[in-house]
């Protein structure tokens, strides 16, 4: 029952991007998560990316897998395909759907549950392949759908919301992404829409597996006193290092930063992002610093946010495998089947 | 025992000794010879050092499946050389390398023993221990050679067409090959009174795995992504796959692939890619075996439901478990057939032999993308990785791949709305959309309730609408599934039903139940769910004698579940023990009925 389609009505003061679309055209089905849900932040940042990107909505693709979270792309782009899937199995069908077409911006959307508990194994084989795509985990804590049982993600000593506290070592996709060599690493806050906007911009523009792990509280379950997830809790050890701002091919890169603050970041797609460094100490392109960084901040009780890593020299999946630049979806069958007389001929070998 | 073109020879050897490369030559030359040859390899689940055997049966009337007997036995292994030994039909022989001294306890007064010294020749042949153990094997092709009487020229040739670009291995090989060949003619009474002679049977045939020649019929059926899980015996498949590929879909000018092969991290993550390629356009599939069904089980009901093609290959081995897993079985016909919870039931075809496994192929993709569902060909390991003559393959020029109902970006434009489970033309079959087409052909594809419109719905009656018209559908994929081979005559009261790999045993069984004045009939099904020439072909008999390879009678099952069948005329003749199933053994069965009064 919660598929509700808006009416569209048209503002005529909403602004138009490049393909004269608002935000309006990248809305969804009315949301029926909780009131106040960080998912729905999310949703609403993802909006305003998509847009921001002149993205075309055929040409998106929304996948998830099954959750609360995972059902937040019925909430936009309702001129996109989107595949909702089953729990903790939307990396192997967003691996199978870029295998197929390579064309499409892969925007996968999933939570702390699906993508670190049981799903755990195909989150991880994705970044190893450095599948084409945007994967934004909406990490709360829980397990919202089911009532607010602990995530592979609870941190040790957050509390539920009755019984006793979490005991068993939090898995951090951020630097479990960072081990695995993951390409674009990123972590936010549904909260800070400021922040999200421009980490998604890039990590869609991205060539190759970005993360972005967005805490969002979920309201309902892992919001009170104690919970290591909750929005007070995020807003008060809240540690922004990195800004990125995505540049327009049109515009110029202005060299108004100051010296070890601002870093020009070319993306294979030929786009260029900036990260201005809101701490000098941080590099974002050594995987071997930002894990000591992170770990520390993180020892300290600290959430680090912002774009923690970024590599633009490793290939995507389909470079890798050295496949044709034509989606194989594509390709007419005249090109793909050998033909009578080949079959004749190859046969001599099983005489 | 003196017999022209039926012989069974089996050999006994040691996993990873090289004797398959012996043995293939063996067979090959038979066939060369134009006599029609069945090749079985019972192998362990074992890289090295356990024992292994090869079975050719020259067959000059060109039987399919196993014979349940050893004429010559070639036993190369003192590790089993007593179980071997034990094996020979009475009247048959034993060859066994003479080098060493054999336990005398084991003697048999009822076969010929042949020695002969074959490491000892190789030892003062060759140097090198590897190569006097190949070499070894080699010898006793030779042995076998003379003693069948089988073309020396024919053998030469082979083994230049192998070593083509190695022209020493060919002499060193022949040599090897003589030292066999003359030690038993000079030695023996050659040939034996059970030899081969050349005759024409095998001209415009072929001898084939049913993997190779799967994986050839996927890429001749367009298929461009394939995802898997490494599991026997069903790895040779996207083996063959591959090395096809790489032959024909890699660019001449720039290098770059038309075929994209994922290796996945387990069988969840291979029909979750298979479903995600599908879903966006292209033919993908994946090969796996029983394990591999049990984890893609919850896949397989999104597929069902959400309606999205996929193509499986499931090359069956002895279940449960890990069970037999070098061994045959056709045990995972329910677990397929129903696979995943909630009302589903999905299309299975069933190839009989590796030809069917070619032209099974494009089939299953038509028909997974014609009804917009998962098509599963059930082979098996006797299938799949044994050595089958068939007629040789044959290509269609005029393919062209059926993609069912998908919708154009100009269809699409013209359209006001599109809904993706509207049953428009009656059929049951949806019309479908593709990403990255139109943005009007936007869809949220779910596993959740939704209704014939694609939204969401926890609405019973929307709900029951979609489930039902999917019930539309199947009868729909009744009428479109291969047709089952029936053969039939007024005459006779009762039948044989099988399927698959049951085949080449069936129709033995029928030539020789027919010489004992046996009259049967026989319907062969080819696809689930069941043509309506299967029912009738039921109604129309006292008894039908429903062999399959499984304990539990699951194609009897089926057939009762699918189509009504009356269960009291379906007799199950059950073969389950990893062995292929053999003709003597359903002769055996249906005489035993028979004998019970059972109605023939
Ligand atoms: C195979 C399977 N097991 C269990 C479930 C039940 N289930 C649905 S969602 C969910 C957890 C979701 O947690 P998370 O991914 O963190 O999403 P959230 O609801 O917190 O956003 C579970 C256990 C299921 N749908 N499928
Ligand atoms: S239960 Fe939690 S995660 Fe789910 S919608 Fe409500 S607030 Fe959000
Ligand atoms: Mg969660």
């Amino acid at each position: 029952m919660s598929y509700i389609a808006k009416p569209k009505i048209t503002h005529p003061g909403l602004n138009k991007n490049e393909l004269g679309l608002t935000t309006r055209d990248y809305e969804g089905a009315v949301s029926t998560l909780c009131a106040g849900c960080g998912h729905d932040s999310v949703t609403a940042a993802i909006i305003q990316a998509v847009f921001e990107l002149n993205v075309e909505p055929h040409m998106l693709a929304k996948m998830s897998g099954i959750g609360c979270s995972s059902k937040t792309p019925a909430y936009f782009a309702s001129q996109s395909h989107g595949f909702n899937s089953v729990h903790g199995r939307m990396p192997s069908v967003t691996t199978g759907a870029n295998a197929a077409n390579r064309d499409l911006t892969y925007i996968g959307v999933s939570g702390d549950g699906d993508s670190l508990s049981i799903g755990v194994g195909q989150f991880v084989h994705a970044i190893r392949r450095n599948l084409n795509m945007c994967y934004i985990i909406e990490n709360n804590g829980v397990y919202g759908l089911t009532k607010g049982q602990f995530s592979a993600s609870a941190d040790i000593g957050s509390l539920p919301k009755k019984g006793l506290p979490n005991q068993q070592e939090p898995i951090d996709p951020v630097s479990t992404a960072l081990s695995l060599g993951a390409t674009y690493i990123a972590r936010s806050f549904s909260g800070d829409k400021e922040q999200l906007v421009p980490l998604i911009k890039g990590a869609l523009l991205h060539s190759g597996f970005s993360l972005v792990d967005v805490i969002s509280p979920c309201v309902t379950f892992n919001d009170h006193e104690g919970s290591t997830k909750s929005y007070a809790h995020t807003r008060e050890f809240y540690n922004h290092v990195i800004n990125v701002d995505y540049i327009h091919p049109s515009e110029e890169i202005k060299a108004a930063y100051a010296e070890g603050e601002a870093m020009p970041i070319h993306l294979r797609g030929g786009d260029t992002i900036v990260l201005r460094k809101l701490s000098r100490e941080y590099d974002p392109t050594s995987r071997a610093s930002s894990f000591k960084y992170l770990r520390d901040r993180f020892n300290a009780g600290e959430i680090t946010t912002g774009l923690l890593y970024v590599n633009e020299e490793r290939e995507e999946m389909h470079e890798l495998m050295g496949n044709v630049d034509t989606p194989l979806a594509h390709l007419p069958y005249e090109e793909l089947s050998p033909g009578k007389e080949e079959l004749h001929k190859l046969q001599s070998r099983y005489r | 025992m003196a017999s022209v073109n039926d012989v069974v020879i089996k050999i006994a050897t040691v996993n990873g000794t090289g004797s398959a490369s012996a043995n293939s030559l063996l067979r090959k030359s038979i066939f060369r010879m134009g006599v029609p040859v069945v090749g079985k390899n019972y192998f362990p689940s074992n890289i090295q050092g356990l024992p292994t055997w090869y079975e050719i049966r020259v067959t000059g009337d060109g039987y399919h499946s196993r014979s349940n007997r050893v004429d010559v036995m070639v036993a190369m292994n003192a590790q089993t050389y007593e179980h071997d030994m034990a094996d020979v039909k009475p009247g048959g022989w034993l060859i066994y390398d003479s080098t060493w001294p054999r336990n005398r306890q084991l003697n048999r007064d009822d076969i010929t023993v042949i020695g002969i010294p074959l490491s000892k020749m190789c030892n003062e042949h060759f140097d090198g221990a590897r190569a006097r153990i190949l070499m070894k094997n080699i010898a006793y092709v030779g042995a076998v050679a003379a003693l069948l009487d089988i073309d020396l020229d024919i053998i030469t040739t082979l083994l230049e067409e192998t070593f083509a670009a190695k022209k020493h291995l060919v002499q060193s090989n022949m040599e090897a090959i003589r030292l066999g060949y003359d030690y038993a003619r000079e030695h023996f009474a050659c040939p034996l009174p059970m030899r081969v002679e050349k005759m024409d049977a095998t001209a415009g045939h072929i001898i084939i795995d049913g993997n190779t020649a799967a994986g050839l019929g996927c890429v001749y059926a367009g298929a461009t992504v394939g995802a898997w899980y490494p599991i026997t015996p069903s790895t040779s498949l996207m083996d063959a796959f591959r090395t096809f590929c790489s032959q024909y879909r890699v660019d001449p000018e720039t290098g770059k692939r038309t075929y994209c092969i994922i290796q996945a991290e387990d069988e969840l993550a291979a029909i979750g890619m298979v479903l995600g390629a599908n879903w966006n356009g292209a033919r993908s599939f994946t090969p796996t075996s029983g394990p591999g069904i049990s984890l893609m089980s919850e896949f397989i009901g999104l597929a069902y439901y959400a309606e999205i093609p996929a193509v499986i290959f499931n090359v069956q081995r002895t279940g449960p478990s890990t069970g037999m897993p070098t061994r045959t079985q056709q045990c995972d016909l329910l677990s397929c057939a129903y696979a995943s919870h909630g009302d589903t039931k999905h299309v299975l075809l069933f190839p009989a032999d590796p030809g069917e496994c070619f032209y099974m192929a494009p089939q299953a993709f038509d028909l997974s993308e014609r009804l917009q569902t998962p098509v599963m060909v059930l082979s098996d390991l006797d299938i799949g990785m044994n050595d089958w003559m068939i007629p040789e393959l044959e290509w269609d020029e005029n393919y062209v791949p059926d993609r069912g109902k998908v919708y154009s970006a100009e269809e699409l434009e013209k359209m006001d709305n599109f809904y993706r489970y509207l049953d428009v033309d009656g059929d049951g079959i949806p019309y479908r959309t593709l990403p990255g087409v139109h943005p009007k052909g936007a869809y949220f594809t779910r596993g959740s309730g939704h209704t014939k419109l694609g939204a969401y719905t926890e609405n019973s009656d929307d709900y029951q609408e979609v489930i039902d018209r999917l019930l539309v559908k199947w009868e729909t994929a009744r009428g479109m599934v291969p047709e089952a081979e029936i053969r039939y005559s007024k005459m006779n009261k009762a039948a044989l039903l099988t399927l698959g790999s049951g085949d080449g045993a069936c129709r033995e069984a029928l030539d020789r139940l027919a010489k004992q004045n046996v009259g049967l009939n026989y319907c062969r099904v080819k696809a689930f769910p069941f043509t309506d020439a299967v029912r009738d072909f039921i109604d129309k008999h006292e008894v039908v004698y429903v062999v399959e390879q499984n304990r539990d009678a699951q194609l009897r099952t089926l057939l009762i579940n699918d189509i009504d069948a009356d269960q009291n005329k379906l007799v199950s003749l059950l073969h389950y023990n990893g062995m292929p199933i053999n003709s003597g053994f359903v002769v055996d069965k249906v005489l035993d009925e028979i004998a019970k009064g059972r109605a023939a």
